[in-house]
């Protein structure tokens, strides 16, 4: 700690700040524009001036910009200054000089940073006469607006855009009062975390073109705080609803996990909760399952009933991407032996294999933080952009670490963002990147190499040798790899927090296996190591550690006969298994309910379709990779009939006579029985909201004490005041009033401050600028390392046979927009992904691009056009994982190609 | 008078070729330099006879050479680099030396890339100095060809190859740090110090940095002497000046003088005062980043030190003379408008605020001024100052202005009285 | 299409940086010399030499004043309009050429033969008022050298 003066009065603050973190995190308001906590500091906007003196009897100063001034022991600042206060509101002034009266009509009244700075400087009075510069817009896709007269050139949109986030499509141009932020042409953003701009921008330059169409003031949403449902990192969300419509998200700060940024799948993800493929009514189905006749309330339970009845078994079908709470709802309802997770094979084997190595191996899992912060780190068979896409960004700051690390050598401090770049000109960190086609992230790695995913199992084996070659023997390799293997042992080596990635991409769980052996060795040999595993969905781990059968003993129950119903929640089986074998189990069972929010193949095959609720109508308990378990509350009153999917699986459990269910009244009963039951998740029953309420002023509203219209609302329905929806499984109300204080880190529904009305507010949240929310981050790890380690290692397994003579390795390949099932149903979403294609790498596919060769897989033949990936390894084709139309067959597979005649097409 | 780096300068006629340079006592710096002297030696000679830095800053060379760091540790390779940007108004010294003697520059590079041992030299080129540009090309060719550049010259071990580097045309590119930046193929946009590029420069490696006519003493000082190159001089600071003068001159040009002659010798004695009928009113004297001075003034001494006791600074040294016929508020604006629109447009008070205070100068010009614009101006002087923008272009755009509404403020309050420019 | 030649003179000019991307103006201007101006079509192909995006480029290009992103006629007129310009009489010749040509500055004359700009001081203070066209300076400049001036450009 180091002692610093602000109008005469000694302050402690941490060793390292500049001047501007050290007065924000004390509470000080001072106004700043191009600094900010995740970028560091430029000095390029002058607003945050300060009057540094040199000692007590200097009473003239000088004039500092405080973001790039270091708060050194016995520094002596006012804030209060004349000529300071008047030197910021000039700023202000000269940034209103060319700003344009849009407020009324633009997007950031209300949440606008410039706002809440012009107000805090008190510029007031305009004195500028003449006309203000204006500029064109640019179409920059179906996620940003572009509105380039707002700009008060704070260079945040490229700084983050091309530093921090590695994209290369959005530049500054021209000069002087000219300076314009766009693309060389228009065209939409190529990066994936271009949604970030409408957070980063402090004005209505950059802002969401989703929440366009449905435009709503930040004061009058209704908002909670909520998870990601898009993948498996389980990044923290604030989610926007009014008028019974979800209509944006937002971040929300999580210091280990998401910290500052999402991915533009999860900020524009979310019309599925809207869109018309919702399931809003419960539907019955007559035994061909032609028609649909919607049920009324009371027939539904009677129908459950019937159902239910008889001698045959009931098996459950869970999901990954629906709550522990339902997930375990359905276990209770059908009992544990008949509780099935609904994941592909492979999916299955990998996930199953990543709970062991967590709750097992000596190596803990892996942070976005920690990620963000290795010194080296090698990823095995995953393209981590397309699957894990915050993992992408946090990996790219790998980069900027090994800078400041350099830099502090010429005591340059780490907020000094442009002086590390200078001195460490930003080299390749020791990013490695072993995967079977080219990835996203190769251009940030110091070294990519590829191979189909046998041979990166022995890559892995072989990093392994050079690691330690006591343990096992120097695998068969190619000797392309010896030279790669070595490096990256190096590296790894020399590295003090060394990270492991892999994933269940590749579908395959000796990879997995061979880089936790990776990870287990550096532990082992006294690194601060730690291991990442990518799943791909938000519950994954949740589903994995609950455990559960395979799917291929559900099918094969059903075909038995051993049992004749099956109810699945939240899942579509079609995007599991090859359709021939669900065909046969959904025709075979006599009575088939399906609980899930989105129409699916799947939920139009069953007698009894029952409408859930997302995560934005009912809270809920995921899993993220790490194994931390977060609660994601609802933002909403659920709408109709629809209920939380363990509301439905309790009704269920009532109509079969199953007493069990009547305790569950609200949530934390739930939760109570699930960790009575299973005791891996007793963290989550740490995580009950009622041990971190306040302890007066009711429960924490969802709206804010601006929101209006609430009683004019529903006034076309009645003119009477409606009565509130009450939450009981939220410690949130949905309304204005309640608690108006700061609310425990987990609870925090929105962030504003007084004075701060955009999510700058955040500085007032956390116990440091840019560090820990006050109280500590929400959410529990539920896996660490075991107290001793037993020193085992995987064997490297039988490798299977290679594709035959003249077949090919189908591998799916993944991309952040298309793969993900429940993003697809927003129409920018769509846009952004790929049309199919099947890629083969440059010896497959001499005649490049576009030629039209025929898939044949599973006895089914597909028609496609070719994209020639340069690297691809010979006989290995890539097949978009997920997409609709394509064929959802268990990949990897072995597949026979076609290349057409030309008479054929 | 001694005038050592325009002695081989003949109007008129082609610059000397390297033969020619060597007969009239060329190279024999760079010959001296790496046969008898070695890099800490050279620097110690310049820093001795009081060079200060001729492209306006004014710092002491020798001084700026002893930061780069030495010996074996040190990050290689280092560089030196040569501000050829001259884009400040009025000033035409740097032009006159490389067309009219290029060997002279190249060997004070060599000798300068020496002292701190820098393998690598960039010539930074305005793109508009086309003759300059051919000049220097044939000279540095020779000098390849000779053995003068290249690896092992005069086998001493040392090695210095010597780009020349022409600009796209951007007046910030002549600070040094936007230098930086722009031969690093970069937007010219200043750094922030520290780091300071002698530790910290091209590519995050150290790097000196000098403009032409400062690296144009080198050779002569290693030739002979710190004694002797203090002795042309008539100040402390050691040599002789590029002093040039414009406007309605009888005999507009540039001149090599001893450092520290008068304003009113250089106006009367070799600019030949004003053209017939015109009286002087002011002078910028160092080009148009500085402060005016009056006649009153006239007999100070343009040096580094002397200037800032009237209130000026020397630049570039190169004056622009303003008659009593021409329109001071003009003048701002036309120097307003010069430097709003080279604003690199990264900090917001030059950016906003130099476009702000020409278009207030225009109105007042053009017959628009209102009576609040004065003061506005006057906030704008204060408001702009050194610490307050992220360099010095703005700052010094607003010297000129501000001595401007120091002594003629009435020119001002004329022209938004009468609504138009008495002079039209 | 840049040209081989093209391509082996940027080649060339990268050769004197530890990166390519530092070679950018340079080769823009290679590029110039050849075709008068730079399209974005040959913005992109000169990014993909150099091994950046074409955004990246341009930002760098659109920086600068000698970066031509529009077509220029075949000559290019550049009139220094710096304050010691300004004294000896800018204006005067400033109106003549505008006049003389039939085109405001940063337009081209209908024939494609000027086009006329403004420019920061030349650094020939001592000829003032001053134009360069092309490669070539003008000083001491009145209305009838420059009509011979203009005369002889073809």
């Amino acid at each position: 700690m180091v002692t610093i003066y602000i109008e005469d009065r000694a302050y402690k603050v941490e060793k390292g700040q500049n001047l501007l973190q050290a007065c924000l995190g004390l509470g000080f308001d001072l106004p700043y524009f191009c600094w900010h906590p995740a970028l560091g500091s430029v000095g390029a906007c002058r607003q945050c001036a300060v009057k540094r003196f040199k000692d007590e009897k200097d009473s003239r100063g000088e004039l500092v910009m405080a973001c790039m001034t270091p708060a050194d022991s016995g520094t002596r600042i006012s804030i209060n200054d004349p000529e300071a206060v008047q030197f910021r509101a000039s700023v202000i002034e000269w940034l209103m000089i060319n700003h344009p009266h849009d407020c009324p009509v633009c997007d950031e009244g209300g949440e606008c940073h410039l706002q809440d700075m012009t107000v805090m400087t008190g510029h007031n009075y305009r004195h500028f006469r003449f006309p203000k510069r204006t500029h064109r817009n640019q179409d920059l896709g179906p996620f940003i607006n572009h509105e380039m007269n707002r700009c008060i050139q704070c260079y945040r949109c490229v700084r983050f855009y091309h530093e921090y986030a590695g994209g290369s499509d959005l530049n500054v141009m021209a000069s002087h009062d000219h300076v314009y932020f766009g693309r060389f042409q228009s065209g939409p953003l190529e990066s994936e975390f271009s949604g970030n701009l409408v957070e980063i921008c402090p004005t209505g330059v950059f802002t969401d073109k989703t929440l366009k169409s449905h435009f709503t003031r930040k004061w009058d949403l209704q908002t909670a705080p909520s998870v990601c449902v898009h993948c498996g990192l389980g990044c923290n969300t604030i989610p926007g609803e009014r008028y019974e419509e979800l209509r944006r998200i937002r971040n929300r700060y999580h210091h280990q996990v998401n910290g500052y940024f999402l991915c533009d799948r999860g900020r524009y993800g979310y019309e599925f909760v809207n869109g018309a493929n919702r399931i809003r009514h419960p539907l019955r189905r007559t035994e061909d399952r032609d028609d649909a006749k919607p049920l009324m309330d009371n027939e539904i339970l009677e129908l459950a009933a019937a159902m239910l009845a008889g001698p045959g078994n009931v098996i459950g079908i869970g999901s990954p991407r629906a709550s522990l709470e339902s997930n375990f709802a359905l276990r209770t309802l059908v009992g544990p032996d008949r509780f099935h997770a609904g994941l592909s094979d492979n999916e299955f084997k990998c996930i199953d294999i990543g709970c062991n190595i967590l709750q097992q191996g000596p190596v803990p899992a892996a942070t976005l933080q920690v990620a963000g912060m290795a010194d080296a780190a090698f990823i095995l068979g995953e393209d981590v952009t397309q699957t894990s896409p915050l993992m992408a960004l946090n990996l790219r700051r790998m980069r900027y670490g090994k800078a400041a690390r350099i830099a502090s050598g010429f005591q340059v401090p780490d907020w000094h963002d442009a002086g590390v770049r200078e001195i460490a000109q930003l080299k390749k960190p020791d990013l490695f990147i072993a995967a079977p086609y080219p990835t996203r992230l190769d251009d940030a790695a110091l070294r990519a190499v590829y191979a189909a995913p046998d041979d990166l199992v022995r890559l892995g084996f072989a990093v392994l040798a050079a690691l330690d070659s006591t343990v096992f023997p120097i695998p068969d390799l190619d000797e392309r790899f010896r030279a790669p293997a070595d490096e990256i042992a190096q590296a790894l080596l020399k590295a003090r927090h060394p990270l492991v990635i892999a994933g269940t991409a590749c579908g395959s769980s000796e990879l997995i296996e061979t880089a936790a052996n990776v990870a287990w060795c550096l532990g082992r040999k006294g690194r601060s190591a730690a291991f990442a595993l990518c799943v791909p969905e938000c519950n994954s781990l949740g589903l994995g550690l609950m455990g559960g059968l395979d799917l291929n003993s559900a099918f094969q129950a059903v075909r038995e006969g051993r049992a004749d119903k099956v109810v699945i929640l939240e899942n579509d089986l079609y995007r599991r298994a090859d359709a021939q074998a669900v065909d046969a189990m959904l025709r075979k069972a006599r009575h088939v309910i399906v609980i899930d929010h989105q129409q699916t193949a799947t939920s139009e095959r069953a007698h009894l379709v029952l409408p859930a609720a997302t995560f934005a109508e009912a809270s809920g308990t995921l899993v993220n990779n790490e194994g931390r378990a977060q609660r994601a509350y609802s933002v909403m009153s659920p709408k109709g009939e629809v209920r939380a999917g363990w509301r439905w699986l309790q009704m269920l459990m009532k109509a079969a006579g199953n007493s069990g269910a009547s305790s569950w009244l609200r949530l934390e009963d739930l939760v109570a029985d699930l960790v009575r039951n299973m005791p891996v998740f007793q963290p989550v029953a740490e995580m009950d909201p009622k041990l971190s309420l306040p302890t007066s002023g009711g429960k924490i509203p969802r709206q804010s004490h601006r929101y209006t219209g609430r009683t004019a609302m529903h006034a076309d329905l009645e003119v009477n005041e409606p009565k509130l929806p009450a939450d009981e499984d939220a410690p949130l109300s949905y309304t204005m009033e309640g608690y108006d204080g700061q609310p425990p880190a987990g609870l925090i529904s929105r962030i504003w401050a007084p004075g701060w009305n955009s999510e700058q507010a955040l500085n007032k949240f956390q116990s440091e600028i840019g560090g820990p929310l006050q109280g500590g981050d929400p959410g529990r790890r539920l896996i660490e390392p075991p107290a001793s380690d037993d020193g085992r290692y995987f064997a490297m397994t039988e490798q299977a046979a290679l594709p035959g003579e003249d077949e090919y390795l189908l591998l799916p390949i993944y991309h952040i927009f298309g793969s993900e099932e429940l993003s697809m149903a927003s129409a920018g979403v769509v846009r952004r992904a790929p049309l199919p294609y099947l890629a083969l790498g440059p010896e497959d596919a001499p005649a490049g691009d576009g030629e039209t060769v025929r898939l044949l897989v599973n006895g089914k033949s597909l028609d496609l056009p070719v994209k020639l990936i340069p690297d691809m390894p010979e006989r290995v084709a890539g097949l978009p994982a997920g997409l609709p139309g394509l064929p959802m067959t268990a990949l990897p597979a072995a597949v026979k190609i076609l290349k057409m005649e030309k008479s054929e097409k | 008078m001694e005038q050592p780096l325009t002695q081989n300068i003949r109007p008129d006629r082609p610059p000397l070729n390297l033969a020619e340079y060597a007969d009239a006592g060329g190279y024999q710096g760079l010959q001296k330099t790496l046969t008898q002297l070695t890099p800490e030696e050279v620097t110690h000679l310049v820093l001795e006879s009081n060079l200060r830095g001729r492209g306006g800053a004014g710092f002491s060379t020798g001084r700026k050479w002893s930061f780069v760091p030495m010996g074996d540790d040190a990050p290689q390779p280092k560089y030196l680099v040569v501000n050829a940007d001259e884009m400040e108004p009025a000033t035409f010294k740097d032009r006159l030396l490389m067309e009219g003697d290029p060997h002279q520059l190249i060997e004070g590079v060599i000798i300068a890339a020496y002292a701190v041992q820098a393998e690598i030299a960039y010539i930074f080129l305005r793109r508009c100095y086309v003759t300059a540009r051919k000049r220097l090309e044939t000279a540095i060719n020779e000098a390849y060809a000779k053995g003068y550049l290249g690896r092992n010259i005069l086998g001493s071990g040392f090695n210095l190859e010597l780009y020349l580097h022409m600009s796209a045309g951007r007046y910030i590119c002549g600070e040094e740090t936007a230098l930086l930046n722009a031969l690093e193929g970069k937007r010219a946009i200043p750094r922030s110090k520290p780091p300071f590029p002698p530790v910290v420069g091209l590519w995050g490696k150290p790097t000196a940095f000098n403009n032409v006519e400062t690296i144009c003493n080198v050779a002569h000082i290693i030739r002979h002497g710190p004694v002797w190159f203090k002795k042309l001089s008539r100040v402390p600071d050691g040599g002789t000046k590029i002093y040039g003068a414009s406007g309605k001159v009888r005999r507009p040009g540039a001149w090599e003088l001893p450092m520290g002659v008068t304003i009113r010798e250089i106006l009367e004695e070799h600019a030949g005062g004003m053209k017939d009928g015109l009286t002087v009113r002011a002078i910028l004297p160092g080009g148009a980043s500085t402060e005016m001075v009056t006649p009153v003034h006239f007999d100070a001494r343009m040096d580094f030190n002397s200037l800032e006791e009237v209130g000026s600074r020397l630049g570039t040294g190169t004056m622009v003379v303003i008659d009593d016929r021409t329109c001071i508020v003009g003048l701002m604006s036309n120097l307003m408008h010069f430097i709003a629109q080279e604003s690199c447009g990264w900090c917001t008070p030059c950016r906003e605020g130099l476009a702000w205070v020409a278009k207030i100068l225009k109105a007042i010009e053009q017959g628009g001024g209102e009576s609040e614009d004065i003061d506005h101006l006057r906030l704008h002087t204060r408001l702009i100052t050194l610490g307050h923008t992220f360099c010095a272009l703005a700052p010094g755009a607003m010297e000129p202005l501000q001595s401007a509404l120091t002594y003629f403020e009435d020119d001002f309050r004329r022209h938004i009285h009468d609504k138009r420019c008495p002079w039209r | 299409m840049l040209s081989e030649q093209e391509k082996k003179e940027i080649k060339a000019v990268a050769s004197h940086y530890p990166m390519k991307r530092a070679a950018g103006i340079d080769a823009l201007k290679i590029v110039q010399e050849h075709r008068g101006w730079i399209s974005d079509e040959v913005l992109s192909q000169v990014a993909n030499v150099l091994e950046m995006s074409a955004t990246d480029l341009d930002a760098v290009a659109t920086f600068y004043n000698f970066i031509f992103r529009r077509p220029v006629g075949r000559h290019v007129i550049l009139v220094c309009d710096s304050v010691s310009c300004w004294i000896m009489g800018y204006d005067t010749i400033a109106d003549h050429l505008q006049h003389r040509l039939g085109i405001g500055f940063g337009e081209t004359t209908g024939d494609g033969r000027f086009t006329l700009l403004p420019n920061v001081c030349l650094g020939a203070c001592d000829r003032a008022p001053v134009m360069m066209i092309d490669d070539q300076l003008y000083g001491d400049l009145d209305a009838e050298k420059i009509d011979k001036i203009l005369a002889s450009c073809d």
